[in-house]
């Protein structure tokens, strides 16, 4: 399904920096924590001093091939460094150390669903590299501050083929990454602190013509803003078609304040970075023996755990998509699961009522006031007919709030208890019918309305202990 | 009969059994021969000495005598060239890029040597960045100067010690140190001890650490020893040369040998591999005829010579013309002016201060060079360039493996001439560069290499053999030197009025 903007096709490709998740840096052995006072994490080979050389940080090596697994990538045998030449007061070697010609990671796709249909966004590559320091423009006067702290990050780029079509599409694929990496372990995903920043590249075209000029939408490190930015190049790319104007290849930035895009570099001040391999650093071999030394200490990945909950829990493949989440989404819905034996419901409770309110109180699953086991017992007592739905809802609220912590005491001191004493109900079923005869002379004329309005009447003066089936089957075989 | 030795003229193993005897310690030896590096300033072989330094390394050297923890080369007074970066002296590299600049960690090879009771006598003249073969470009005023000044080759003082590690090869001719650490991208080394009439030695590539060598082209720096002898230069190579994983990636991951052990081993039967390409048009006679009497030595000791051919020889200028430069503009960009050295004093924007910084803080070597790598490494000049360089340089190793299935080494030549007179080539840097054509197919093929004395030439300058072995066979190289050496004395010669 193509979505076309005012008969535009959008062609969105991602370009995005994840932050590998080392002690140390990808070149030096200085550390990699954020937020330290400037300048204190930088070590000689940071500040590119005389005679410093690079020496390759195995465990950003180990990060790279664990996303390769993950997204079904080739890992390289051999890859290659490269110098990136360019001046800029944060590169303190006068060049970036990064993969050029031959990266470690080829090939690949990352895998979602966008509206229930599933989308697959084919890689390119992904390569690694070293981060630059930052620039420091507002703390001084008529001068700029360079902290080198971030100087030798470890970054993974993660390159796509421009496979997705709308803003909405690339906002999804964003997230899907987002969750691959963070699932793995290998990135903090912290976009605040830029552990996970985009760049999207952005063209328009007629549908069945070549491929747009694009424009690259650099640093995007919130959906959001991801979404907004995006939304806004697509408009003003169509606008400026529409009025005979062509698009000049450029990089521009987003503005949260006034939500628009503004070019800071067109293409014809285009650096030659002068890329070469770098002779510091020998070829990055990767023996197949490493490749399955990684790949047999990794843990479930999310597409393979959302097959198995399908194929072992009879879950839809939506549900097993949504439940695998993140990692404590899957983990909060297995525990819940055993403790209930009842998957389906467990996954209706947990995309249902737990992430509404979860997300209404802006927490994280981990740290739900109800947990798994919990909600496992109330699912448990709902299987068996013990509450209904709507009474086990009540008792999710006393869980959630604290009032109480055990399911079956609530469920006796709230008198929650479904009514399964047929000779009781049968009383005030009679009993509802004798008082509404209107409702019983219209149900008979055919308005289901009425039936519905005497079912209420039964679970109301039951007190929602009713079993809504058995008041049901009572109604219809009274009335019949 | 024999006055006994002056300590300046002994080798470093001779000095070495004068301290295990107690006939002379650490801070004499120390303190003689930063009298020497004074009296004999007028070299500017020397760029900086720290007596305070020195002599207390010296008197500490003593201590660990006296408290029997002696090292291998305890007390043996070395110079470094100004190339590696130490933590107790300036580190410059010849540039006012880096004039005053003090490194907070010493190079590997030095600490190596320290490490082994080594006192370091200071630093040590070089061309600019290690760019040149003269010696006429360092920016830093010498020892006893108040300005820049060539180095001045003790045979004759008119003439250049070569380079870039002139100031270690004439330091070393002129005794002022018994051995000094040099490097060799192109020949570095080899030149200016043939040039000097010392002996002189650079590993295979990766064979000694780079850390703390300031980069010149990556893929072709090599860091090696200077001394008089093949026995020394033996000696001090067995302490430097080792694994530095944790800080160089292109160590070579081969523990430390010990090059003495095989020093007296017999050269006969040994098949010594000489080059025509090396015996061409351009080599001057003189130099052909010394070249040609070691080789005739060589012959009366039981060797074979045996003629092979490397066919790219003449490639070697030209790609090596690309390759280093091409590197040298991406490792000179740190000097930028931002975060260490030279920052021009006026300026306006960011880029005028990298222009005006980088235009007066390099010399024009750096500068020629810097502009001819960047144009190698351009968009659409990259591959007809570089890559197509990086193909022959490929070829031109494998024309050594060749040459190797016919012989052990290979000798020839160094220079196709003895040192010229200062100035004389220095608006020609196209004549510089043809010269380094002996000495740079080794470098790009990463081969061993050294430079021993075979005697006098034109002037009464001395003239180098060069001995270029397979990978990792500088003990056989060592071998075959001090086996001339046992049997000649081209290398006791000595610079009149030294």
């Amino acid at each position: 399904m193509n979505t076309l903007v005012q008969g535009y096709e959008v062609v969105i490709g991602f370009e995005t920096h994840a932050q590998l998740s080392t002690q140390s840096k990808i070149f030096s052995r200085a550390p990699t924590a954020f937020g330290a006072e400037p300048n204190t994490q930088a070590c000689a080979v940071d500040l590119a001093l005389p005679g410093t050389l690079p020496v390759m940080n195995l465990g950003a090596v180990e990060r790279a091939i664990e996303f390769g697994l993950a997204v079904g990538a080739q890992i390289a045998p051999r890859s290659v460094f490269a110098r990136k030449n360019y001046f800029y007061p944060d590169l303190p070697k006068g060049y970036q150390i990064s993969q050029y010609e031959i990266p470690v990671v080829q090939g690949g796709a990352v895998e979602f669903y966008l509206d229930g249909e599933r989308k697959s966004v084919r890689l390119v590559r992904a390569h690694l590299e070293e981060d630059a320091g930052k620039s420091l423009h507002q703390d001084f006067v008529g001068q700029s501050g360079i902290d080198l702290n971030r100087a030798g990050t470890p970054l993974l780029e993660i390159v796509t083929e421009p496979d997705m079509r709308s803003s909405a599409e690339a906002v999804a694929y964003a997230r899907e990454l987002h969750k691959i990496v963070t699932w793995i372990g290998i990135c903090d995903g912290n976009m605040q602190e830029g552990s996970f920043r985009c760049d999207a590249n952005v063209s328009v075209r007629k549908p069945g013509a070549a491929l747009g000029t694009r424009r690259e939408i650099k640093n995007l490190n919130s959906f959001k803003f991801m979404l907004a930015a995006m939304d806004y190049e697509i408009r003003w790319q169509i606008e400026q078609l529409e009025d005979g104007r062509r698009i000049e290849q450029a990089t521009v930035l987003f503005n949260p304040d006034t939500g628009e895009t503004r070019a800071m570099r067109s293409k014809e001040d285009a650096a030659d970075y002068r890329y070469f391999p770098d002779p510091d650093l020998p070829p990055l071999l990767i023996a197949p023996q490493w490749v399955e030394q990684v790949r047999s200490q990794m843990s479930e990945l999310p597409r393979v755990m959302a097959q198995r909950f399908v194929s072992a829990y009879g879950l839809p493949e939506y549900d097993a998509a949504m439940l695998t989440q993140s990692k404590a989404v899957a983990a909060y819905f297995e525990a819940t699961t055993r403790a209930c034996a009842s998957p389906k419901l467990a996954s209706n409770w947990i995309m249902g009522e737990v992430s509404r309110r979860l997300n209404t109180g802006e927490i994280g699953i981990e740290r739900s006031p109800v947990a798994a086991a919990q909600l496992g017992a109330l699912i448990a007592r709902i299987a068996d007919g013990t509450v209904s739905n709507s009474a086990a809802r009540q008792v999710f609220d006393a869980l959630w709030s604290g009032e109480g912590s055990a399911v079956d005491p609530l469920i006796e001191a709230k008198g929650l208890k479904q009514m399964n004493d047929s000779g009781a109900l049968e009383a005030i079923v009679d009993g509802v019918i004798g008082a509404n005869p209107d409702n019983v002379a219209q149900f008979r004329a055919g308005k289901d309305r009425a039936f519905n309005a005497l079912v209420g009447q039964v679970m109301k003066a039951s007190r929602g202990k009713a079993n809504p089936q058995q008041v049901n089957d009572l109604l219809r075989s009274k009335l019949a | 009969m024999d006055s006994p030795k002056d300590l300046h003229d002994l080798s470093v193993t001779e000095l070495q059994q004068q301290f295990v005897a107690r006939k002379a310690s650490a801070l004499e030896a120390a303190q003689h021969f930063l009298r020497r590096a004074r009296d004999f300033d007028a070299l500017g072989a020397f760029v900086e000495i720290r007596e305070d330094v020195t002599l207390a390394q010296a008197r500490a050297s003593d201590q660990r005598r006296a408290g029997g923890s002696a090292g291998a080369l305890e007390g043996i007074p070395m110079a470094h060239k100004d190339i590696f970066v130490t933590r107790d002296f300036s580190s410059t590299a010849g540039s006012r890029m880096l004039a005053g600049y003090r490194s907070p960690f010493d190079a590997t090879v030095v600490a190596r040597l320290a490490a082994q009771g080594v006192v370091t006598l200071g630093k040590l003249s070089c061309d600019e960045f290690a760019m040149g073969s003269s010696n006429e470009h360092c920016a830093i005023a010498p020892l006893g100067h108040d300005r820049p000044q060539p180095v001045r080759n003790p045979w004759d003082r008119s003439r250049i010690p070569g380079g870039s590690s002139g100031g270690s090869a004439a330091a070393v001719a002129a005794r002022l140190a018994p051995a000094a650490t040099g490097t060799d991208t192109g020949g570095s080394i080899r030149q200016p001890a043939s040039f000097c009439g010392i002996t002189g030695i650079k590993p295979t590539y990766g064979r000694a650490s780079r850390y703390g060598m300031v980069a010149f082209a990556s893929s072709l720096d090599q860091a090696g020893v200077m001394a008089r002898t093949a026995q020394d230069c033996a000696l001090l190579l067995s302490t430097l040369c080792g694994p530095d994983p944790e800080r160089d990636s292109t160590s070579l991951d081969r523990a430390a040998e010990d090059y003495t052990r095989a020093l007296d081993d017999t050269v006969s039967g040994l098949r010594i591999g000489v080059p025509a390409e090396f015996f061409g048009a351009g080599l001057e006679p003189d130099v052909r005829a010394a070249v040609d009497g070691a080789l005739k030595e060589y012959q009366r000791l039981g060797a074979t010579l045996v003629p092979i051919s490397l066919p790219r020889t003449e490639l070697s200028i030209p790609v090596y013309y690309i390759i280093a430069p091409a590197e040298a503009s991406s490792n000179l960009s740190r000097f930028d002016g931002v975060k260490f050295g030279y920052r021009a004093a006026e300026y306006g924007d960011l880029i005028d201060m990298y222009k005006k910084t980088r235009a007066q803080g390099f010399g024009d070597e750096p500068k020629r060079r810097v502009m001819i790598g960047a144009y190698v490494l351009s968009h659409g000049y990259y591959d007809a360039y570089y890559l197509q360089a990086q193909k022959i340089r490929r070829m031109i190793a494998e024309d050594f493996q060749q040459a190797f299935r016919q012989c052990d080494l290979i000798a020839g030549p160094v220079a196709p001439s003895v040192a010229w007179k200062i100035g004389e080539r220095s608006d020609d840097p196209v004549a510089n560069y043809l010269a380094d054509i002996y000495t740079l197919p080794a470098s790009l093929a990463g081969l061993p290499g050294m430079s021993l004395p075979a005697g006098l030439g034109a002037g009464g300058m001395p003239v180098g053999l060069q001995l270029i072995g397979n990978y990792y066979r500088e003990g056989q190289l060592l071998n075959a030197a001090h086996c001339l050496q046992q049997a000649t004395d081209f290398h006791i010669a000595k610079p009149a009025g030294i």
